[in-house]
């Protein structure tokens, strides 16, 4: 226990660089994967595709290697990031792929009435998604999309692997230099991760509730 | 049969000795003279006594530290430390397929040993203080040095006093690492999860330099000699030495090991298991003393 | 079921033509851009002799042979699957376990459930895998693994479900309780099986996640795909061949998920074609996959 008061500034480091990682990621995969939902349903085969090859490809490779490519492989193009800025990217490719996954299956939810009372009122395309479909597919997507940002806090610890002092890294870090109290050291970062899902969770539990309509 | 395996015999004990142990199924060079040790011999209840009549052992170790512990090609770990592991069982008349090797991270190996999960722990495990207080340590069987490696042709880093400013890469929560951070405060700590990680981002420019153990080092410049070089021959600017973790106050068993590594010091097998693995591209040191606090 | 786009109306002359616009115009970009990421990789010496590593092994210390190379990687995929083909049913059927106590008609029962899908799922799993082997009495690394992959999919998959049930048409339920039935048999017969299949892609893209994050298993020693990459770049000590090694990991990774993808849609479209007659759900079909 000591061990864990006595490092109290790096965990606090740590803990807000982590939900830095995943604040920023977590809104820019927010706007990217919805966009990439709308364009896997949109009326342009070429956009469909595109969307289709992305959402499909980052969705089934480990983080770790998204990771590498942005870390290694960007350079030898001549990009540099900070790690940071690399572990932002990555993160942000690879959750919104989750988010258009979790997107989709929210505009599955919505009664295929709704489009079609939409259309033959008239409506656009866009006009369609963005008042009637998308409104519709957020209140069955929410719990997913709650539990892809809790899975996404947990996988900034990746980003330890990448020359970012995140919770992770500091626990390896840690448990280094303090090897007599493991245990001790773990249960704290594991804390640190519940400080922030557990109010994500009930926060996901908050927001279905009020967006519930009566059925 | 590695190649690692076939260099040292084909050097050292010639083309007959390969054939006998090659028929042997391609076990350890230094293990495979297990001579039969009764089991009674030991006190009746010590460590030694259980082991040597279960005939296993399970130790652990890093799989991924070139030339102490690495994962070799048939899964098993090759590598210094396990040599070491194999004399400690060869000791107690187990022979290497008796010994059951499980995978070790920097964060698993005090919990291993104080839950039983490992017997000892050989993997480049620096003894100190902090880590006394949970285990005990037998040794040390090898004092390792923090060394630098930069691109072949750039002088600009002449040592760890030069670092100010520039990008050195380590292992996240490993002990150089640690120790750029705080001894070298001005240097600018580059942190991945694998050694190869820290060399790619060298070649690549990201990171001026690479620090951990010489013999690391020493085997990715040996890799790669016209891309890498180290900085100043080598030379070391700390003390790591590695110590045998076992369970906390057992000192019979803890005596034991330690008799074990001076009779490998004594009759020379220490240096030929360090001949077949590290040996490959530092030189034989001296043995190190055994510390048996 | 559905005939022609649901979203948007069956394009016109105008609107074809218009699309064909924006259709090259979008493949040629795609194709500029393939074509400049290649020649500037080119240009730094990515597509070298390193991807030679594949074919022959190099002549170094570390004594590998090329089949040795393939079968490290071989048998971290092995390692991959079992973790995964004994953690996906278990993690699927405490899920229903634990969605089915969320609905069950003591609050504290409920109560219950639900903190333990939300602390589950809100553990790192790296962490549950390490717990596991120090906790569970002769945990093996496997084991400990199947704890963590468990521990956490559980809780996502009882998440997941839950959204589905919640997303049915209150009219199925009332239907149900017309009919007479009891809301355990509703629950069981009525609401369970639809939810399975309505978030379908959901739950397969979390299998797909079960699947990677067998990788966090070196926590514990347990030597999956990626580990065994990483030993066999680590052992070959030179890390120019980290990237053709990763590229294959990469394309086991798709190759597998892609599949398992693909199987989940066929068993769905099958299962969608027996029951057209019925239309229990007029859902799930916005979206051709």
């Amino acid at each position: 226990m000591g061990s864990l008061i006595a490092s109290r500034a790096a965990i606090g480091d740590a803990f807000l660089t982590t939900l830095f990682l995943a604040g920023v990621s977590g809104v820019l995969s927010l706007l990217l994967g919805t966009l990439l939902a709308a364009l896997r349903v949109s009326p342009y085969a070429p956009l469909r595709t595109v969307a289709t090859v992305y959402t499909e490809f980052l969705r089934n490779t480990p983080l770790t290697i998204v990771f590498f490519f942005y870390v290694f492989v960007t350079p030898s193009m001549g990009f540099t990031f900070g790690y940071k800025t690399a572990a932002i990217t990555a993160l942000t490719c690879y959750t919104s792929a989750f988010v258009a996954e979790a997107v989709r299956s929210g505009i599955n939810s919505v009664a295929v009435g709704q489009a079609e009372a939409a259309r033959s009122l008239g409506m656009s395309f866009s006009q369609n998604l963005s008042l009637v479909v998308l409104p519709q597919a957020f209140r069955t997507a929410i719990p997913p999309l709650i539990s892809v940002l809790i899975a996404l806090v947990k996988n900034t610890s990746v980003a330890g692997a990448f020359s970012v002092l995140e919770l992770f890294a500091l626990s390896k870090r840690l448990t280094n230099v303090h090897s007599a109290d493991v245990i001790a050291i773990l249960i704290g970062i594991a804390l640190c991760y519940l400080v922030i899902c557990i109010p994500l969770g009930r926060l996901a539990a908050a927001m279905e509730r009020k967006v519930a309509f009566a059925r | 049969m590695s190649l690692t395996r076939r260099l040292f015999l084909t050097t050292t004990a010639g083309s007959a000795a390969v054939l006998t142990l090659a028929a042997c199924g391609g076990s350890s060079d230094s293990g495979d003279e297990v001579a039969d040790v009764d089991p009674s011999s030991f006190e009746k209840g010590s460590t030694m006594a259980k082991l040597a009549d279960a005939g296993k052992i399970t130790i652990g170790t890093k799989f991924d530290q070139p030339l102490f512990g690495q994962a070799g090609p048939d899964g098993d770990p090759v590598g210094f430390d396990v040599e070491i592991g194999k004399m400690v069982a060869a000791a107690l008349g187990i022979k290497p397929d008796g010994i059951e090797w499980t995978e070790t991270v920097t964060a698993n190996r005090e919990p291993f040993i104080e839950n039983g999960q490992v017997d000892i722990v050989v993997a480049t495990y620096t003894i100190n203080d902090e880590r006394k207080k949970v285990v005990d340590f037998a040794g040390p069987y090898y004092v390792a040095g923090q060394a630098l490696m930069v691109k072949k042709g750039d002088d600009a880093i002449g040592g760890p006093d030069d670092l100010k400013d520039t990008n050195v890469c380590s292992v996240e929560g490993s002990t150089p690492a640690q120790n750029i951070e705080d001894n070298y405060p001005d240097a600018k700590l580059v942190t991945f999860d694998t050694y190869s990680k820290c060399v790619t981002a060298l070649n690549n420019g990201q990171a001026d330099s690479v620090t951990t153990d010489n013999v690391i080092l020493a085997g990715f410049v040996k890799a790669d000699e016209d891309k890498l070089q180290m900085v100043d021959k080598g030379k070391t600017f700390t003390k790591e030495p590695y110590g045998i973790g076992l369970k906390k106050d057992d000192d019979d068993f803890r005596a034991f090991i330690n008799d074990t590594l001076q009779k490998a010091y004594d009759d020379g097998s220490w240096a030929k298991a360090w001949e077949s693995t590290a040996g490959q591209v530092l030189p034989t040191p001296e043995p190190p003393t055994i510390d048996k606090y | 079921m559905s005939s022609g786009p649901v979203l948007y109306d069956v394009p016109g002359p105008d609107e074809k033509k218009r699309e064909r616009l924006v259709s090259w115009i979008a493949g040629a970009v795609l194709v500029v851009a393939i074509v400049a990421v290649g020649w500037r990789l080119a240009a730094n010496g990515v597509f070298d002799d390193r991807w030679r590593i594949l074919l022959e092994a190099p002549t170094n210390f570390a004594g590998y042979q090329v089949g040795d190379i393939w079968s490290a990687v071989f048998r971290g995929l092995l390692n991959t699957l079992v973790a995964a083909v004994i953690s996906l049913p278990l993690a699927m059927i405490l899920a229903v376990l634990l969605v089915s106590l969320r609905a069950a008609p003591w609050a504290p029962v409920r109560w219950l459930a639900s903190a333990v899908i939300e602390v589950f799922r809100a553990l790192p799993v790296v962490l549950v895998m390490f717990f596991g082997i120090l906790v569970l009495p002769g945990a093996s690394p496997l084991m400990a693994v199947v704890f963590g992959l468990v521990v956490y999919n559980a809780a996502v998959f009882a998440e997941i479900l839950r959204a589905g049930i919640n997303a049915l048409p209150a009219g199925q339920t009332e239907a149900a309780y017309s009919l007479g039935m009891r809301s355990g048999l509703i629950y069981r017969i009525i609401q369970l099986p639809q939810s399975v299949r309505m978030m379908l892609p959901s739950l397969i893209a979390q299998g797909v996640v079960l699947i990677k994050d067998s990788s966090l298993g070196y926590i514990v020693g347990y030597a999956e795909l990626l580990r065994q990459i990483s030993r066999v770049a680590d052992a070959l000590t030179d890390a120019d061949y980290l990237l053709p090694l990763l590229a294959v990991g990469a394309a086991v990774f798709v190759t597998l998920n892609v599949l398992l993808s693909r199987l989940a849609v066929w068993v769905q479209r099958r299962g969608r074609l027996q029951r057209r007659g019925a239309r229990v759900a007029r859902t799930a079909t916005l979206v051709e996959d």
